[in-house]
């Protein structure tokens, strides 16, 4: 990402090189191939042979290989900006009128440049290792960039055998087919960015896991240098997810926000597993101990975004998000996903026997909840896989390729997040080792009993609702409080005086406050989750200019529709004025957009939200006779979703900002030894409420 | 732990493997019910709200050949499939909806969106009739004659060269 600013694209002087940028790009992947297949195999033989000069090569390899890359980048970047039609991937999703956010977007909405942008970001992260990675013991450091530059070699293999995106177009056409119109979304434009940050991160703690089994040693220091790059990826990865569903939300025409598409699986599948990878590493850095399994669950999670690569650019699934198919590519890809997976779970069985098994605990205790965290997530992810990949099962076996949908995932996913939120809270209540179950019920009747709050508080405002929807409420109340509950005993809130308590909370960890800021972030999007699925209201009617629509206690008076251009569309909009209790709140303008050079038409809500619910119109159409059909939503409770979101990412950077993370800075440079003695007194959580 | 436990990963891995390799090479077509020459099923559906009347056996039995489509609004092939049915009922086929497990409103906003290519819709919020149908996934397309016989049935999505063939069987 970084590459955005290289001279290429931003000079746009006319200078000699001008012509030949896309032949350039192109050159510069084939150089960072080669260098990847350097960085891939000679620092992997000196870490074995303990030859320092040829270890060294990592660093400067993983630099210029990311250096390369980005030239790339950015020369795709120029393309598309400029309007380059003479290159055949600009031709096909841009077009000169578009507007230039989504001229840059347009780079990555397609296949061949979302891999160009999949290798840019793989490059970066391994050049930030190089960059920051000052800390780390120089084998490990050699092995781990050797790892990173296996993956890279074997993608940039990929891009340049099946999907070169400078491909010329001779004679070069006088304008291009447009982008998609449903990509043409500000939310959409950052979306595959943050995902892709998300899953490629976490090639980070895949290559980490794979050099320490070939060293055959994983301990507590390990476990802190694959942590931050773990919580970059999953916070990344959050946001990306976040980004894509509001965008489903607000684009798709009828405030749905998750379809348990196969697409929209391959990115929670990375999350799930991730969020137990990340989860399941604190184990190991405070007790050494469930090595293995760490080591195990850091190459699933990358494993499962080179499969969501894989099910998304083969179509083997069908999916309203996938790219354009390719049969050769699907093969291209399988190939690699066998080499690298089933290599490196090979290298697994091998080795993992080896790893000394650490510190014992009992069921209950921190290690424990961490454990139930642990299963459970990954039976929902196992449960994520299945579901994705049973219509290929059926297919295979000769059934044709279906979709299982909702009614599967509301009956296996969902049932497996009550007790995982449950355990949630009860986790870092808990002492490592063995804790005192009894000791930590007062504080979880206090959770216990503001949850019930909440369940009357939503019995009165909505007069009952499925149980579902109440077990919903509880959910989200028990984890937002029991988080601020657990956080409130730190600082011994309302025990000391209050200045004392401010004083601990501001001289909290920052890792605390990111595990708080988390959690009771997941408790604030299960509200608005729990909302949009129990209490939409929802209106579909004809309406002539002058009449009135009801919904929710709004009135909106239909004024008329109008017809507007747009830069690449033209669209008639429609204008209704909203009141509530004859106030005045605004005019909603939804508008139906037919884009020129497409031919597709793309309804444009209007949402206006309160902060706690939303209301949500599209334009339908016109029935000729002056009537509009109109699609009108109260959405309860969904804006809690997108800010919950938030707050998990606000806790994921809040806690990449804790000092034993901080993996650039130059203070982190102490004997790993005395780091590891220095953690347990300044950051064990739970150790500030006895 | 034995050590054989460690195999496990990789072994399932390569069954995976076996099963996108297989995946690869597969295309959706037309495959063999046990209800292939039977009489559909005795059933009557209610319509979506807003969409004229529902769908019942009778109405498959008109004297001439039609599809039955099932869809459903959280189907991703139903939206690669649904311009393929548009084309077909454009082309003059009587092409009816069985909309499967799925909200009503859901349904309509899809169909509003997408397009309505069925002569009418029957709603079948809990799958019961289309278990009496076999279907297991959507979308699913059964062709079938003037005297309510189901003559085939297509698994998954109808791609466009399915058009022809499906126009013949229908139009003879």
């Amino acid at each position: 990402m970084g590459s955005k600013g290289s001279p290429l694209a931003a000079g746009g002087k006319k200078g000699d090189l001008t012509p030949v940028i896309p032949e350039l790009g192109h050159y510069a992947l084939v150089l960072a191939l080669l260098v990847a297949l350097v960085q891939a195999t000679l620092p992997l033989a000196g870490a074995a042979r303990g030859d320092a000069a040829w270890m060294a090569v990592a660093g400067p390899a993983a630099l210029a290989q990311f250096g390369l890359i980005g030239l790339a980048f950015a020369a795709l970047l120029q393309a598309a900006v400029v309007s380059d039609f003479s290159v055949l991937n600009v031709v096909e999703n841009s077009h000169s009128t578009k507007p230039l956010l989504y001229k840059i977007a347009g780079v990555w909405g397609n296949h061949e440049g979302s891999m160009v942008l999949w290798v840019t970001i793989l490059a970066g992260f391994g050049a930030a290792v190089a960059a920051f990675g000052r800390s780390l013991p120089p084998p490990l450091k050699a092995r781990v960039l050797a790892v990173q530059a296996m993956t890279g070699f074997g993608f940039l293999l990929f891009i340049l055998a099946t999907s070169d995106p400078f491909q010329r177009l001779d004679p070069a056409p006088a304008d291009g087919n447009d982008l998609n119109p449903l990509l043409q979304d500000p939310g959409l434009a950052l979306h595959p960015p943050f995902l892709y940050l998300g899953y490629v991160g976490f090639s980070m703690a895949f290559s980490f896991a794979i050099a320490a089994l070939i060293e055959g040693r994983v301990d507590p220091a390990w476990a802190r240098w694959v942590r931050p790059w773990t919580l970059a990826a999953w916070t990344c990865l959050t946001l990306g997810i976040a980004l894509g569903s509001w965008w489903a939300y607000y684009t798709l025409g009828w405030g749905g926000w998750w379809f348990w598409d196969p697409v929209e699986n391959a990115s929670l599948m990375p999350w799930l597993a991730g969020t137990a990878l990340l989860h399941s590493a604190i184990v190991v850095e405070k007790r050494d101990a469930l090595k293995s399994w760490t080591v195990l669950l850091a190459i699933l999670t990358f494993s499962l975004s080179l499969i969501g690569t894989f099910l998304v650019r083969s179509g083997v699934l069908s999916s309203v998000h996938a790219f354009a198919v390719d049969p050769a590519r699907g093969v291209f890809i399988l190939g690699l996903l066998t080499v690298a997976i089933g290599g490196s779970l090979l290298l697994y069985a091998l080795r993992a026997p080896a790893l000394k098994a650490g510190g014992l605990f009992a069921p209950v205790s921190r290690e424990g909840a961490l454990v139930l965290n642990n299963l459970l997530l990954s039976t929902a992810t196992a449960t994520v896989l299945i579901g994705t990949l049973y219509p290929l099962f059926l297919d295979v076996l000769g059934a044709g390729k279906v979709s299982v949908g909702p009614p599967f995932f509301d009956r296996t996913f969902v049932p497996l997040m009550v007790p995982l939120v449950t355990a949630m809270v009860i986790g870092p209540l808990l002492t490592w080792k063995r804790a005192d179950l009894a000791g930590v019920l007062g504080r979880l009747a206090l959770v216990a009993g503001l949850a019930t709050v909440a369940v009357l508080a939503a019995l009165w405002s909505h007069g009952g609702g499925p149980v579902m929807a109440l077990v919903g409420v509880a959910l989200a109340a028990w984890a937002f409080f029991g988080a601020w509950v657990e956080w409130a005993g730190r600082i011994a809130l309302f025990r000391v005086p209050l200045a004392t308590s401010v004083q601990r909370a501001l001289g909290l960890p920052c890792a605390v406050w990111g595990m708080t800021l988390a959690h009771a972030g997941l408790g604030i999007a299960i509200a608005g989750m729990t909302g949009s699925a129990f209490w939409v209201s929802e209106r579909i009617q004809l309406v002539h200019p002058g009449e009135t629509v009801e919904i929710a206690g709004y009135r909106l008076a239909f004024r008329g529709v109008e017809p507007v251009t747009g830069p690449n569309y033209d669209a008639e909009r429609a204008t209704f004025a909203v009141t509530r209790d004859g106030r005045g709140i605004g005019l909603l303008t939804p508008e139906q957009r037919h884009y020129t050079v497409t031919g597709m038409a793309l309804s444009h809500a209007a949402i206006h939200t309160t902060g706690t619910a939303d209301l949500y119109l599209a334009l339908g159409d016109d029935d000729g006779a002056g009537g509009w059909t109109v699609r009108l939503y109260h959405h309860p409770l969904v804006p809690w979703l997108w800010l919950g979101c938030a707050v998990m990412v606000a806790g994921g950077l809040v806690s990449l900002g804790d000092r034993r993370l901080r993996v650039g800075a130059p203070a982190v440079r102490r004997r790993p030894a005395a780091a590891a003695v220095a953690v347990p007194v300044a950051v064990v959580p739970g150790s500030g409420g006895r | 732990m034995p050590r054989w436990l460690y195999l496990v990963p990789v072994l399932v891995f390569v069954a995976l493997v076996g099963y996108f390799a297989a995946g690869l090479t597969r295309d959706p077509h037309l495959v063999p019910s046990v209800l292939i020459g039977r009489p559909v099923p005795a059933f009557t559906l209610p319509p979506l709200p807003g969409l004229g009347a529902g769908l019942d056996s009778a109405a498959l039995a008109t004297g001439r050949p039609q599809l039955l489509n099932v869809f459903a609004s959280w189907c991703a092939p139903c939206r690669a499939e649904q311009p393929v049915l548009l084309h077909l009922a454009r082309a003059g086929v009587s092409v009816r909806g069985l909309n499967y497990k799925d909200r009503p409103e859901d349904a309509v906003a899809w169909l509003d969106r997408y397009g309505n290519p069925f002569t009418s819709i029957g709603a079948d919020p809990e799958g019961r009739v289309a278990i009496d149908f076999g279907v297991y996934g959507v979308p699913e397309t059964f062709v079938i004659d003037g005297q309510g016989r189901i003559l085939d049935k297509h698994v998954g999505p109808l791609a466009p060269e399915d058009v022809e063939p499906l126009i013949r069987k229908v139009h003879p």
